[in-house]
């Protein structure tokens, strides 16, 4: 029964796609017209939008590849410049992909029709097989003209008992292949679609480069930013209390014969200066690379960080080693990040977070039973967070709906240190 | 009373050495590393350890290492922990055995002679001493909940101070009120806590300990 639904399922959605290949055709032309016409000036009018409906149709059938046949296909265009009309029209001509979609309009179809309608030919000759020989006549010399019509079936000439009978198992055989190959024939399509719409290996290291460009200027950016808020917090913190801690000491040198007391009064506000100044200094520290990180690992780390958490945090850790000192540094940064948004903006009461190692990846879930209501596109600290995580490939998913909880899942291809 | 130091800084030991001896301290032998400190507290089995959690050779929390297998091979081995910051997970790790004889100060307390070797002679008697800072941040966690909302400021001022280990003598004096009316607040404490009430001062504290940690 599963394998009747499945199979009826593929068929129809090849038929579904078949239906869809004529309209490549009009666009196909129009485009190639529009360009011709581009340099007559009137032509981007034709080219422009035919363009975006060629977009349009081609990414409708790399969503339908991956739903229905299985093969997602990334979108495999350049991303618009940042510059102008005339920009986006060099960018639509130049980019390789417009022209492969270009080659699909035209190759779909024949192959994209063959392939979609490919089962429900099987599908009809295994019926019209199986029953020839209930449909066939014999009075007569030939043949009965009925609803299965026509003299012969396969090229088996349908002039004898014999030859009506044979034909029941072919009829079957088809039907079997159906059975059988509708999956492969889906596959086959998908392929299809994917070696003409999916990107190349060159648009695709293309596309790498372009992704890693952006992180490292935002890691580089970033690095700065954390530079400046070094040297901003010690010039204000620990560096002026040294100055006053060495005016005081020069001062109580000075009155250490004439007025002891004064003096001793001043020496006890530079002791003091000096453990505030560590204080601070412990301080920056914590913010730069917490010591329980590089002594301990993220595991502990995170168990501390969970221990001076306001909230009741539970922590869950599988790493079966050290990982990278600069993923570890990110990853703990995210999930401070995480927990003080639980604590500051959610009003949560209890938090979960979760560290696991897995197949060459580092997965982080960091959940809270606020109320919720979370954007990523709004919080810059979720999109620090992001931009973090960038550097190293890693991703962010954020599930915040109004009314809670939020549920914070992160991933960062790393390896670990055994 | 015999001490091991272990302080991987030469100016830091050598200052902790004069200081010790200054106090009437006789030191057994002062170490600089991890390795060195588990062999010199097993060999000299101290009345108190002195030790700088962070050592060579790995510089990560070695000293702190060092010390919970000391204790492990020699249990109740009385040991000071000092350490530039102060970090919940290694003062739960200090007092998870549940025998007395620890403290873990930041070494800024150094500075204050006085206070520190009375810290020190603490712990060497099988006391506590822990960092106002971790009990602060001990008592901050638990506040918002009950029972610990319960209590009063004055009456938080007293769990701070006899979570750091001090005795009634010292809170009083430190709070100036006489030792009668901190005995009173510490009953009312462990009343409202649900703490069953106990006479001896050390096993006191670690009750109170363990309640916060919990």
């Amino acid at each position: 029964m599963a394998l009747a639904r499945r199979t009826g399922i593929g068929l129809l959605r090849g038929l579904a796609l078949a239906l869809l290949t004529p309209l490549g055709m009009p666009l196909f032309v129009l485009r190639i017209f529009g360009l011709i016409l581009v340099p007559l000036g009137m032509g981007l009018l034709v080219f422009v939008p035919s363009t975006l409906a060629v977009r349009a149709l081609a990414n409708l059938h790399r969503r339908l590849a991956g739903q229905w046949l299985g093969v997602p296909v990334p979108q495999p265009y350049l991303p618009p410049p940042h510059r102008g009309v005339i920009g986006l029209v060099k960018r639509m001509v130049t980019d390789p992909a417009t022209w492969r979609d270009q080659l699909w309009l035209l190759l779909n179809v024949p192959v994209g029709f063959f392939l979609g309608v490919l089962p429900l030919g099987l599908l009809a000759n295994g019926v019209r097989g199986v029953l020839t020989p209930f449909a066939w006549s014999p009075n007569g010399a030939g043949p009965r003209p009925g609803a299965l019509g026509g003299v012969d079936y396969v090229g088996i000439p349908l002039t004898s008992r014999e030859n009506a009978v044979a034909a029941f198992p072919i009829g079957l055989a088809f039907l079997v292949a159906l059975v059988w190959l509708t999956p492969w024939i889906q596959r086959l399509h998908g392929r299809f679609h994917h070696a003409l719409l999916g990107p190349t290996r060159r648009s695709e290291l293309a596309s790498r480069v372009r992704r890693l460009t952006e992180t490292r200027a935002d890691a580089v950016d970033s690095s700065a930013a954390e530079l400046r808020r070094i040297e901003r917090d010690l010039h204000d913190g620990a560096q002026a209390r040294l100055v006053a801690m060495g005016m005081n000491l020069g001062a109580a040198e000075r009155l250490l014969d004439e007025d002891p007391a004064a003096a001793r009064a001043l020496l006890v506000e530079a002791r003091e200066a000096s453990v505030a100044a560590l204080q601070e200094l412990r301080n920056l520290v914590r913010g730069i690379h917490p010591p329980v990180l590089s002594d301990r690992g993220l595991g502990d780390a995170v168990r501390a960080l969970a221990l001076a958490s306001p909230l009741r945090v539970e922590v869950e850790v599988e790493l079966p080693g050290r990982l990278d000192p600069p993923v570890e540094s990110a990853a703990y940064f995210a999930v401070a990040e995480l927990l003080t948004n639980a604590t500051k903006h959610a009003g949560a009461r209890q938090a979960w977070v979760d560290l696991k190692h897995e197949d060459g990846v580092l997965r982080m879930t960091v959940a809270d039973d606020g109320h919720g209501g979370a954007d990523p596109s709004l919080g810059t600290g979720l999109r620090g967070i992001e931009r973090r995580l960038g550097t190293f490939d890693g991703t962010i998913f954020v599930s915040s709906p109004v009314g809670g909880p939020t549920v914070v899942t992160m991933e960062v291809p790393c390896t670990v240190r055994r | 009373m015999r001490v091991v130091l272990a302080e991987d800084l030469f100016l830091l030991r050598d200052g902790l050495v004069r200081l010790l001896q200054a106090y009437g301290f006789e030191i057994a032998e002062a170490v600089a590393d991890g390795p060195g400190l588990i062999r010199a507290l097993v060999e000299h089995r101290p009345d108190v350890a002195v030790v700088d959690v962070r050592l060579p050779p790995s510089f990560t929390d070695e000293g702190l290492q060092a010390v919970l297998e000391a204790r492990r091979q020699v249990p109740g081995l009385p040991v000071l922990v000092l350490s530039q910051y102060v970090e919940q997970l290694y003062a739960r790790e200090l007092l998870a055995d549940g025998s007395a004889g620890v403290g873990y100060l930041l070494k800024d307390r150094v500075f204050n002679g006085d206070q520190f070797i009375e810290a020190v002679r603490r712990v060497a008697g099988g006391g506590t001493a822990l960092d106002p800072e971790v009990v602060s941040q001990l008592v901050a966690r638990r506040s918002r909940e009950e029972p610990l909302g319960r209590l009063t400021p004055r009456e938080r001022e007293v769990l701070e101070l006899m979570a750091e280990g001090r005795s009634n003598a010292a809170i009083a004096q430190r709070l100036f009120v006489t030792e009668k009316a901190v005995g009173k607040h510490i009953s009312s404490i462990f009343s409202k806590l649900d703490l069953a009430p106990c006479d001896d001062d050390n096993r006191r504290v670690l009750a109170v300990l363990a309640y916060l940690n919990g």
